[in-house]
């Protein structure tokens, strides 16, 4: 049975499918067998971010609707192996996504694979609720920024009332947060939300802090996921997140301003 | 930060606690409402128009809040009247 993930947020923009492929890269990197899967229909994004985009060939929807097959439809990701990509559909019809045709899919994936990450839509229309229905566990993207916070809060309402656990009164779905582009300067000048302000606004366990950073941008540009760029400081905070994930207590890390000289602050660097 | 930057701002409010201040504040009320049977808005629709029947009042007028704690619940139904 594959544990079932939903990255979900409700704002958009603050790195849902980012956050998707670098933690479903992360759990594969870890010998997981892992499936990402893009629930954004109508603007499929995973793919470019995992450098797929001219391998797809078939989708989500089409599995769906029958008109292919699982196997004909998941890309093998060509860096990591256990990794699978299943791309969302371009079609604009909203109701492509049953709960029927969601169900049967993610029980087909269940059999094969050890984890199912599903990369959320922003909002709370179809395709956002039908990504978190199923889920076992839930990483709530958030900015340290008020719409953002939130919106997350409106979400774990959502997952607390509309999941099929909360229907079903079955154990509420695991809940984590993930606070990403956090800037420890602006923290500190009092211009920014510190990880104990949201921590204490959304009351979840804290999986992992991304910082800000330049790495983001540029793993996206080349459509590889950031946490494989283990030089940078984004990538490594990713890789301390699955670990978390997974069960393993470790420190957090980049949080702290590095001290500048002073000449570069007499400048304003 | 530059040089420059030391003279101005310091009189400026902390901004991000004025974030965490507005944020707290309005996940709370959020999160009651979000406790709150699915029936109370069209409940409050329907007292608002029978209070209206008899005397004329505005919809902020009227504050409909369903308290739980324990072992009961309290449906507390405040009604500012008109001036005459």
């Amino acid at each position: 049975m594959a544990k079932i993930i939903v990255v979900t947020s409700g704002k958009g923009g603050v790195g849902k499918t980012t956050s998707s492929a670098a933690i479903g890269t992360g759990l594969a990197l870890k010998g997981h067998k892992t499936v990402i899967i893009d629930f954004d229909v109508g603007l499929r994004n995973l793919d470019l971010i995992m450098g797929c985009e001219r391998r797809v060939v078939y989708d989500f929807v089409n599995v769906i609707n029958k008109e292919a097959t699982l196997s004909q439809t998941l890309i093998k990701d060509k860096r990591t192996k256990n990794l699978f990509i299943l791309p969302a559909s371009q079609t604009r019809d909203k109701d492509a996504l049953t709960e029927e045709g969601v169900r049967s899919v993610l029980d087909e994936l269940s059999k094969e694979f050890d984890y199912i990450v599903c990369d959320s839509p922003a909002g709370i229309e179809r395709g956002a609720q039908m990504a978190l229905y199923f889920a076992d566990i839930a990483i709530v993207v958030t900015n340290p920024e008020v719409s953002s916070v939130r919106d997350s809060d409106r979400i774990l309402g959502i997952l607390q009332s509309k999941s099929r656990r909360a229907e079903q009164g079955d154990d509420p779905i695991e809940e984590h947060l993930l606070l990403t582009r956090y800037n420890p300067e602006r923290v500190e000048l009092g211009e920014m939300l510190s990880v104990s302000d949201v921590e204490e606004i959304l009351a979840i366990p804290l999986l992992g802090v991304i910082p800000e950073s330049e790495a983001v941008l540029k793993a996206s540009n080349q459509g590889t996921p950031v946490i494989l760029d283990v030089q940078s400081e984004a990538g490594m905070a990713y890789g301390d997140a699955v670990e978390r994930l997974l069960g393993e207590t470790l420190p957090l890390r980049f949080l702290d301003v590095q001290k500048k000289g002073f000449f570069k602050r007499l400048l304003g660097g | 930060m530059g040089i420059f930057d030391y003279f101005k701002s310091k009189s400026e409010a902390n901004s991000a606690s004025v974030a965490k201040e507005r944020l707290q504040i309005i996940v709370a009320h959020e999160r009651g409402r979000r406790k709150q049977p699915d029936y109370l808005p069209q409940m409050q629709r329907e007292i608002i128009a029978v209070i209206r029947k008899y005397v004329h009042v505005d919809d902020n007028d009227v504050q409909i809040q369903l308290d739980n704690t324990d072992d009961c619940s309290v449906l507390e139904l405040n009604v500012t009247l008109p001036e005459k």
